[in-house]
């Protein structure tokens, strides 16, 4: 098993936005995590990518004890991820921002940078190469040189994915990834997505269009007021009664 | 027992002033997420147009320290308008360098206009009374009734008044705010005017005990500004708090740890708080 | 390419024609009273690339900065004249106190965000200034410290006359320049520019932030601290106002005119700054009205300062030119970055 949470508690003032969350990704498959708008989908995003800390709970990855620890120590460990609002350096260029990503795998510091050491030239070439691989995995190659401010909207999602690449994870979580591009453009994120998977990454996703997430998704849990209320394959979810009462509004309580 | 009571009075009327710049500084913060470095600066202002319309033209203590008032308040919008209104949209860094500008420009022109000198307000009411075995200076008596009166007008004015309202609703939610189309340049230039008033009348009640200097705006904004992060910034109550709080112990620890670095005190305090607590005493919300 | 090349080499000739220019300064300036002026400049200029760091490329804006180099200048001060060590000793102790001092205020501060940091490096900058002007055993209080020793002499190497102070400190401040240059245009100055953009996306990129942090810090203090050093020796007489919060204002100024975030700024805004001040002497002043009002339009207008305002034209001349090549060839720009936009897609 690659990620556990164990009543995973998250509390803004006086609202609960996680409820004792139970949950395990493994390794090589893609997860999906579906729920009402508020629900906490976002909120267990930045609790597992240690964003936030966790009010209680016990986060592990791979084994490790993760709860706690502060954020870089994640995407150290092998956890990287992408917002809801794409989030880039948007002084930099589209290249730029993949060769910053990878800082966290190289080990130059002050005294090699004013030495110009080998290590400070191995480490500058081993950023330029590893931001090509990935310019070439996302298909941003031609966009390299432009500032950030100039590419699409959607080439600008693209991105956002290959910044999370670059730090080389285990675990890759995406949040809400096709909000905001058209229908040809989503098919081409599936299709980018079930790439990443069979390059060797597991992929855990938030996502409002459910067609995608239905195809895409091997797991899918579903939370409610910050709470699990499901889990199972795809077509065990499309049959649970708990969600579809969840999706419609709850009628049946009322 | 008796030099403590004294002090605990000189710390009343440090607190007052305080007190007074806080309110605005903190105003101004809430409404516009600006750190109006220059604040300090008005009240510095209003203690040389006091002392000018008191000397030269030989007018009345109180009608002094209204026109300084009012002069103060129309110097405020003008700060709004040329300085922080053009700003509204830059990185909060540039409007900070901005604030310094207007700062550094203010206490230059004093300066180039008044001379460094120090002048003090005719003082006309400095006899003593004794209360309670307390000997008090009448000024003093007038500075903390001066704060509570304007503290109290505030109060009323926030609460009761159409603007007022808007504006302390602002202070409290921005976005809030902006939602139910309230004219955000009005409610702008009107806090401006309100906290420079009230620095202004800060510096007219003080001038004939603290002297009037051009650096005197330099040393009063810092200290206000321990206050309102104290007090948590944009926070009225906190203002108020924070700002007795301070004079409190800069009064105390003046006489009990040693008059030399009183004011370090304020500094060492912030620095103590921030220390423990890295998003102030009194932060809004948090995880 | 060949564009590129000649720019490289255009480059290279200015940074000559500027190197031989600080090298023959003493013997083409008209007076020796310019050379004074020159030589501060470059002091302060020192302690503006220390600034720069945490401004321009780290995005903090820390205003403890006066407070260090009085630190750097008391401690290298005090140290020579009270236990009569050599300037080659107290400067670099001095250096290592100072940093040493700002990491911990840098352990302090950085847990604070926005304006609480900015408003407690302040007040952290005004505690020393403070300390320095009421201890008044160590370091004389107000009436300050008189006679700091000139450095000795290295060999044959003397350090009495005006030229050789102005070489000493010309020799820091290219020391200083290289080493800032080479840092920023490494991985190390690219993980701090990152953390200027957002540190929330540097964080979750595995990156250190306090760590970063803390490292730019320290070096902004290391050179700040020798700039105080330097002042000591050279104008041989300290007062607590040169930790004051003023002088902090007044390098932010400096570092603004210049440009922020640019390797030429601080020392282009330093000399620019104090040389208008020294002309405006007889107008003494007047010299903040006028400094006043330009750090607002500055920051308003021009907030890449001269360097970056040159930069920006030339760019845009740059654009102007590649247009009209283009449109020579009948590509016009627009669509041809659109199709690549295009294709980036699919």
């Amino acid at each position: 098993m690659l990620l556990k949470t164990e009543a995973l508690t998250k509390n803004f003032g006086g609202l609960t936005a996680l409820n004792k969350v139970n949950f395990e990704i493994e390794e090589g498959e893609i997860v999906a995590i579906i729920g009402p708008n508020g629900a906490g989908k976002s909120t267990f995003f930045n609790l597992i990518s240690g964003f936030y800390p966790s009010c209680s709970g016990r986060i592990s990855f791979m084994g490790k004890d993760m709860t706690g620890t502060p954020t870089h120590e994640f995407a150290c460990s092998g956890i990287g991820r992408t917002f809801q609002t794409t989030n880039l350096f948007t002084d930099s260029t589209v290249l730029d921002n993949l060769i910053i990503g990878y800082r966290s795998k190289t080990k130059m510091g002050m005294l090699d940078a004013i030495f110009n050491t080998k290590r400070a030239r191995r480490d500058e070439g081993a950023s330029r190469e590893k931001a090509g691989e990935i310019l070439e995995f996302i298909g941003l190659t031609e966009v390299k040189n432009q500032p950030v401010g100039n590419i699409s909207q959607e080439a600008a999602k693209r991105l956002a994915i290959g910044l999370a690449l670059v730090t080389e994870p285990r675990l890759l979580l995406l949040d809400e990834p096709a909000a905001g591009i058209n229908h040809g453009e989503t098919s081409e994120l599936v299709k980018l997505i079930e790439k990443i998977q069979h390059s060797g990454i597991t992929v855990c996703l938030i996502e409002h269009k459910m067609q995608m997430v239905m195809n895409l998704a091997h797991r899918i849990m579903v939370l409610n007021y910050g709470t699990k209320i499901a889990e199972g394959t795809p077509r065990e979810i499309n049959k649970n009664d708990r969600v579809i009462e969840a999706y419609l509004g709850g009628t049946k309580h009322a | 027992m008796d030099l403590l009571i004294q002090q605990v009075v000189n710390g009343f009327t440090l607190g007052s002033i305080y007190c007074l710049v806080a309110l605005g500084l903190t105003l101004i913060y809430g409404i516009m997420e600006v750190p109006n470095f220059a604040h300090g600066h008005l009240y510095m202002v209003g203690g040389y147009v006091t002392f000018f319309m008191m000397t030269l033209y030989g007018i009345n203590y109180w009608v002094s320290g209204l026109i300084a008032g009012i002069v103060l308040a129309v110097l405020g919008i003008l700060l709004e308008r040329i300085v922080f209104n053009p700003m509204r949209n830059s990185p909060s860094t540039n409007k900070f360098i901005a604030a310094v500008g207007a700062m550094m420009f203010i206490e230059a022109v004093a300066r180039v206009l008044w001379g460094s000198d120090f002048r003090s307000i005719p003082a006309i009411y400095d006899n003593v009374v004794m209360i309670g075995g307390v000997r008090l200076t009448e000024q003093r008596l007038i500075i903390i009734a001066g704060a509570v009166i304007l503290m109290v007008a505030l109060y009323l004015f926030l609460k009761h008044t159409l603007i007022g309202s808007t504006i302390e609703a602002m202070a409290q939610n921005r976005d809030g705010a902006s939602l139910v189309g309230i004219d955000v340049n009005r409610v702008a230039m009107l806090t401006f005017a309100v906290a420079s008033l009230l620095a202004s009348a800060a510096a007219s009640l003080s001038g004939p005990i603290f002297l009037v200097y051009p650096s005197m705006g330099a040393l009063i904004i810092m200290k206000v500004f321990v206050i309102i992060v104290i007090g948590g910034m944009g926070s009225i109550p906190g203002a108020v708090l924070g700002s007795f709080i301070l004079g409190m112990t800069e009064s105390l620890g003046a006489t009990y740890i040693s008059s030399n670095y009183k004011d370090v005190i304020a500094f060492a305090i912030l620095v103590l708080i921030l220390s423990i607590k890295p998003s102030g005493l009194f932060a809004k919300g948090g995880h | 390419m060949d564009l590129i090349k000649k720019m490289y080499k255009t480059k290279y000739i200015a940074y000559l024609a500027v190197f031989a220019l600080a090298i023959a300064f003493p013997y083409i300036s008209p007076n020796r009273y310019y050379l004074t002026v020159v030589t501060l400049g470059f002091i302060y200029a020192i302690a503006v690339y220390g600034l720069n760091l945490i401004v321009g490329y780290l995005g903090q804006l820390s205003l403890a900065q006066a407070g260090f180099f009085g630190l750097g200048a008391y401690t290298s001060g005090l140290l020579s004249l009270k236990l009569g060590l050599s300037f080659w000793l107290s400067l670099p102790i001095a250096a290592v106190a100072t940093t040493t001092v700002a990491l911990l205020v840098g352990l302090i501060s950085f847990r604070t965000r926005g304006h609480y940091f900015v408003i407690l490096t302040l007040c952290i900058g005004v505690i020393i200034h403070l300390v320095i002007e009421k201890w008044d055993s160590l370091t004389g209080g107000v009436r300050g410290l008189i006679g700091v020793p000139i450095p000795s002499s290295i060999g044959p190497i003397e350090f009495k006359s005006l030229e050789s102070q102005y070489y000493l400190v010309l020799a820091f401040l290219i020391l200083t320049i290289f080493v800032m240059s080479r840092i920023v245009s490494s991985l190390v100055g690219r993980t701090f520019k990152s953390i200027r953009n957002s540190e929330e996306l540097a964080a979750t990129l595995g990156i250190n932030v306090m760590k970063s942090k803390l490292l730019a810090f320290g070096i902004a203090a290391f050179f700040t601290g020798i700039a105080g050093a330097l002042f000591s020796s050279y104008i041989r007489f300290l007062g607590p106002e040169i930790a004051a919060t003023h002088l902090t204002f007044e390098f932010l100024l400096f570092l603004l005119i210049g440009g922020q975030a640019t390797i030429a700024g601080p020392l282009v805004g330093t000399l620019l700054a104090s040389g208008i001040t020294e002309s405006l002497q007889f107008m003494q002043e007047y010299r903040m009205v006028v400094f006043g009002a330009l750090l607002i339009v500055i920051v308003k207008f021009f907030p890449g300062g001269l360097v970056g305002a040159t930069k920006s034209l030339k760019a845009k001349l740059e654009k102007r030119v590649n247009q009209r090549k283009k449109s020579g060839t009948n590509l016009p720009s627009k669509g041809e970055s659109h199709a690549a936009k295009n294709r980036g897609f699919n």
